[in-house]
């Protein structure tokens, strides 16, 4: 149990070097590819692997590849999104900063893989320091013959550039992030057609995330069905989970995908434990987007089993007592944390990030903030509470692109999951400003399922 | 198989060419079930799919793939397939999404149609009045702007702006030098120029009409009438520049106002100069056609001469007619 | 619309244009637009911010329209369009970092440097903002220092203090 595939050897002093990395068996899946294997071959093996998109929507990488239309005379570019930006998420600035050069291999058998001779690394604007890794890192592979013309002797040609954003979290759709490569504002195009079909200058294009292309490292090197086998179910391999928020013992772990919710914030080995001896409140388990649950909900589903860190785990229950795994980002709510000053935090986040472009999530995004912030101030009213679920409600799947989703989920969530805390807000804004609501009943254990008969 | 692709929208079944979007498809079919389109505009490539008030209900997918679409889509950018099932009015959640989406668009935009020079002809307040709700829930401040001149013919107000970005597409479409553009974020979007700066186009004066709103007016028309009270007539001149077609807007003998003229869709039929538009307000300018047609829910037609024909007060009855006779005979004038 | 007060006459070294040519190579033949980002990020970098005469002669550069360049310029939150302090501190406020005290920091920055959000101090070496989400949560609370973007990770009031003290004693 417990395999690392992809930090194994994040601890080897100068992991961050060429020379360091090769030495650990690095670039061997490069080697493997190119020299024994067809870029079909290598869309097999992913396929085969079961690898889900790790940016947050868990789409299967090998599928999205199979889709990429191949038109003679056209280029054909792969686009890694390092836009890492969905708060509670880190684990892509994590990986560049550690261990650059497992991106870069990734890249280079991924373009290899999807016909691509020139791939951009589109990383947000903030992270300037990992675009100096990373920079550093490319021309060491390029000086050892990874990159460049002919590459091992191959054929295979493949240039890998970098690409800064400049501060907009909606440049992590890929749509969005397509415009903003062209030199536009962010703002997401309407589908289809898709990017397979057209994207980046209107030719086919593949968008991945920097764990999923980390990922095909060693589907390749260990070979697809070898990495099938690790993870539970159609959840395989391993994910890297971002924990935060009040937990002991933060920070970026590698799992292998089917521990238990309750492992990983206890054990000594991950999380341990909530920091302070306090008790826990509320999760919210793959970033900001996805709905939030209470402690009971999400250690264990309403089936009484535990609930486990999977795509299919998490989302036990669906929407009402589920959640989803998105892109990992794992925050954990003490007893002393305040859902609705959380919910209202998340709300001015979606505001400010919208884009403005269709009007349900321009307008909606913005109402909701004022309607919490209100709230969290004590001057909200009862029916605020309603007329933030209609809002949300209306927001949901209008949108062009899913960030109208993303802002909606964690409203509609709180609210369903900590209804009671914010009619406490209303009621007392007084206790509200001073003091929080405490953990209440959401650490209580469910009750049983009671098998209706007719 | 025919080179037609059949698709049924609301029950009603339509044949339209591949690659025809549900929008144009329940256009040719006409009525009711038209989505209302508030930033989607037939002659501007690349708009549509922003204010989301034209989304409708798929169904079935196509015939080879029966699946409904998972969400609501926009109609005006997504393509009809063979055997597509389209649902607009007859979905409840359709109309439910739409007045969602119409409360969206008013949030920010001031209830003030009394005083606003689009009355009468806005897209937005049909918008409302045919989809929307009666009342508003919101209770926040809405976004303001100041009023500002671009160029001496055309004023923007923001406050009014829907940001369907149909202007920015005539500027890079019709002009050469696109001057404007969309700056800021999200519901801090504006239509600006950034630096101040006059537009000036021989085609500027399309964003007048191609605005669904009152953000973009005509300054040589604003306040002059309200648009219910002029009488609006096609005519035609022989202009170097663009095709001479346009509606003059008659005050008693004065030309107060030229436009395009526009389509039952309320889109330009063919889009006008600047000279066309603004520098020729003399009858004698023009060759006049006749009275335009106007859509007879429009509150324009409520003054139109085009309808006042003079009603028959007196049925004929031949034998009354028989019987009077000689009384009637007088009634002739020589 | 937005008003612009401040500008500033600026020119491109040599040095600056150089790195521009070298970025554009990085796209397909007439696809220069796309460097656009990148070409601000250092126009940033040299000048501390992004004023008109700079946006208008990048768009020169580039060959495209001086209203392309204000409408990636806005929308994106990284350039200043204005003048600001020589260090920017750049607070994250958002879900995490919030939850382990983003605003207490925020507090004690404007209490310590005197000016409040998006001002800047008197001997024009500060400005502060918060920002969104800056992808350390599990390091919160954070702030980064443009224009190298360096982190200063689980900050503390006693840190903040250090941190300012250090980038004062810098100008001497």
């Amino acid at each position: 149990m417990a395999r690392k595939l992809l930090l194994e050897h994040i601890h080897v002093p100068g992991i961050n070097t060429f020379d360091v990395y090769r030495k650990q068996g690095g670039y061997r899946a490069v080697e493997k590819a190119l020299k024994k294997l067809s870029p079909d071959d290598v869309v097999e093996e992913v396929k085969k692997s079961g690898l889900r998109g790790r940016g947050g929507a868990g789409f299967p990488t090998g599928m999205k590849w199979s889709f990429l239309a191949k038109p003679e005379g056209k280029a054909r570019y792969l686009v890694c999104n390092a836009d890492e930006s969905e708060p509670g998420t880190f684990k892509d600035r994590y990986l560049m900063t550690n261990i650059p050069h497992l991106l870069i291999e990734g890249m280079i058998v991924s373009s290899y893989a999807l016909g691509a001779n020139t791939s951009y690394i589109y990383v947000r604007g903030e992270m300037m320091p990992q675009i100096r890794i990373l920079e550093k890192a490319i021309a060491e592979a390029k000086a050892a013959g990874f990159l460049g013309k002919n590459i091992l002797g191959s054929g295979y040609d493949l240039e890998l550039y970098l690409q800064p954003g400049g501060g907009a979290y909606i440049c992590g759709e890929e749509t969005a992030l397509i415009e903003s490569l062209e030199g536009k504002r962010g703002n997401p195009r309407i589908k289809p057609p898709f990017p397979a079909i057209s994207g980046v200058w209107g030719c086919p294009t593949v968008v991945n995330n920097v764990e999923s292309i980390a990922a095909v490292v060693s589907i390749i090197n260990e070979g697809g069905d070898e990495y099938a086998k690790v993870g539970i179910g159609r959840s395989t391999g391993t994910k890297l989970i971002s924990a935060s928020g009040n937990l002991a013992k933060p920070g970026v772990y590698e799992i292998e995908l089917g521990l238990s919710v309750e492992e990983f914030i206890y054990s000594e080995k991950y999380c341990g434990g909530m920091a302070n001896g306090k008790r826990l409140k509320a999760v919210v388990a793959g970033g900001s987007s996805v709905p939030i649950l209470p402690a009971n909900l999400i250690l264990k589903t309403t089936n009484g089993e535990n609930r486990l860190m999977s795509y299919e785990s998490l989302a036990d229950g669906g929407f009402a007592t589920g959640t989803m795994l998105g892109s990992g980002g794992f925050i954990a709510f003490d007893e002393d944390a305040c859902i609705v000053r959380n919910t209202w935090n998340y709300s001015r986040f979606y505001h400010h990030e919208s884009c403005g472009q269709c009007s349900p999530c321009r307008e909606g995004t913005g109402w909701m903030e004022k309607v919490l912030h209100r709230l969290e101030y004590g001057h909200g009213a009862m029916s605020d509470i309603d007329l933030l679920v209609d809002v949300a409600k209306n927001i949901e799947g209008n949108t062009i692109c899913p960030l109208g989703d993303a802002a909606a989920w964690p409203v509609a969530s709180a609210i369903r999951h900590f209804r009671d805390e914010f009619e406490w807000h209303v009621k007392h804004p007084e206790k509200a400003l001073k003091g929080n609501y405490g953990l209440a009943q959401y650490a209580n254990p469910l009750p049983p399922v009671v098998v209706e008969t007719v | 198989m025919s080179d037609k692709v059949k698709v049924i929208i609301d029950g009603i079944s339509v044949e339209v060419a591949p690659g025809t979007s549900i929008l144009n498809a329940a256009r040719q079919i006409g009525g009711d079930i038209v989505p209302p389109a508030m930033c989607y505009y037939s002659k501007l490539e690349g708009s549509g799919g922003k204010c989301r008030t034209c989304l409708v209900k798929v169904s079935k997918g196509s015939e080879a793939d029966p699946r409904p679409m998972p969400k609501l889509v926009a109609s005006c950018r997504t393509t009809v397939m063979e055997g597509m099932e389209v649902q607009n009015i007859t979905s409840p959640e359709v109309v439910d999404a739409r007045k969602g989406v119409v409360e969206m668009l008013l949030i920010n935009h001031p209830l003030d149609c009394p005083v606003c020079d689009q009355a009468g002809e806005c897209d937005l307040q049909d918008l409302a009045f045919n989809h929307g709700a009666a009342d508003t829930r919101y209770e926040f401040e809405r976004r303001t702007f100041e009023r500002i001149d671009i160029g001496d013919k055309i004023q923007l107000h923001m406050n009014r702006c829907i940001l369907c970005y149909r202007c920015t597409y005539v500027a890079d479409q019709l002009t050469d030098c696109r001057q404007q553009g969309i700056v800021g974020r999200g519901d801090y979007a504006e239509i600006s120029t950034y630096i101040e700066k006059a537009i000036d186009n021989d085609f500027s004066g399309n964003m007048i009409d191609v605005c669904p709103v009152g953000a973009l007016t005509d300054k040589t028309f604003r306040f002059k009438s309200r648009v219910w009270f002029t009488k609006p007539v096609d005519a035609h001149r022989d202009c170097p520049t663009c095709s001479g077609k346009v509606m003059l807007w008659y005050k008693g003998d004065d030309v107060i106002r030229v436009t395009a003229r526009k389509d039952e869709n309320h889109e330009v039929v063919e889009f006008i100069c600047n000279t066309c538009r603004f520098d020729k307000k003399a009858t004698k300018d023009w060759v006049i056609e006749g009275p335009s047609q106007i859509d007879h829910t429009s509150v324009i037609s409520s003054n139109h001469y085009d309808t006042l024909k003079p009603l028959p007060v007196i049925k004929e009855n031949k034998a009354l007619m028989a019987a009077n006779k000689v009384e009637l005979e007088r009634t002739k004038k020589d | 619309m937005l008003k612009v007060t401040e500008t500033q006459e600026i020119t491109f070294s040599k040095e600056l244009l150089k790195q521009f040519d070298e970025i554009v190579t990085r796209y397909p033949e007439g696809k220069h637009k796309s460097a656009l980002l990148p070409i601000l990020h250092l126009v940033q970098a040299e000048f501390g911010w992004v004023s008109t005469a700079s946006m208008d002669k990048v768009a020169a550069y580039l060959h495209i329209l001086p209203i392309e360049v204000y409408e990636v310029t806005t929308f994106y939150t990284m350039f200043f369009l204005q003048p600001q302090g020589k260090y920017v501190l750049e607070v994250c406020r958002t879900g995490p970092c919030n939850l382990v005290g983003a605003e207490k920091m925020m507090q004690h920055i404007e209490k310590k440097l005197g000016v409040k959000e998006g001002e800047v101090t008197k001997d024009g070496l500060f400005s502060w903002r918060g920002v969104e989400c800056l992808a350390a949560c599990g390091m919160a609370p954070v702030l980064q220092i443009g224009p190298d973007y360096t982190y200063y990770e689980h900050l503390t009031t006693e840190k903040l203090d250090a941190l300012v003290d250090e980038l004062k004693s810098k100008k001497a």
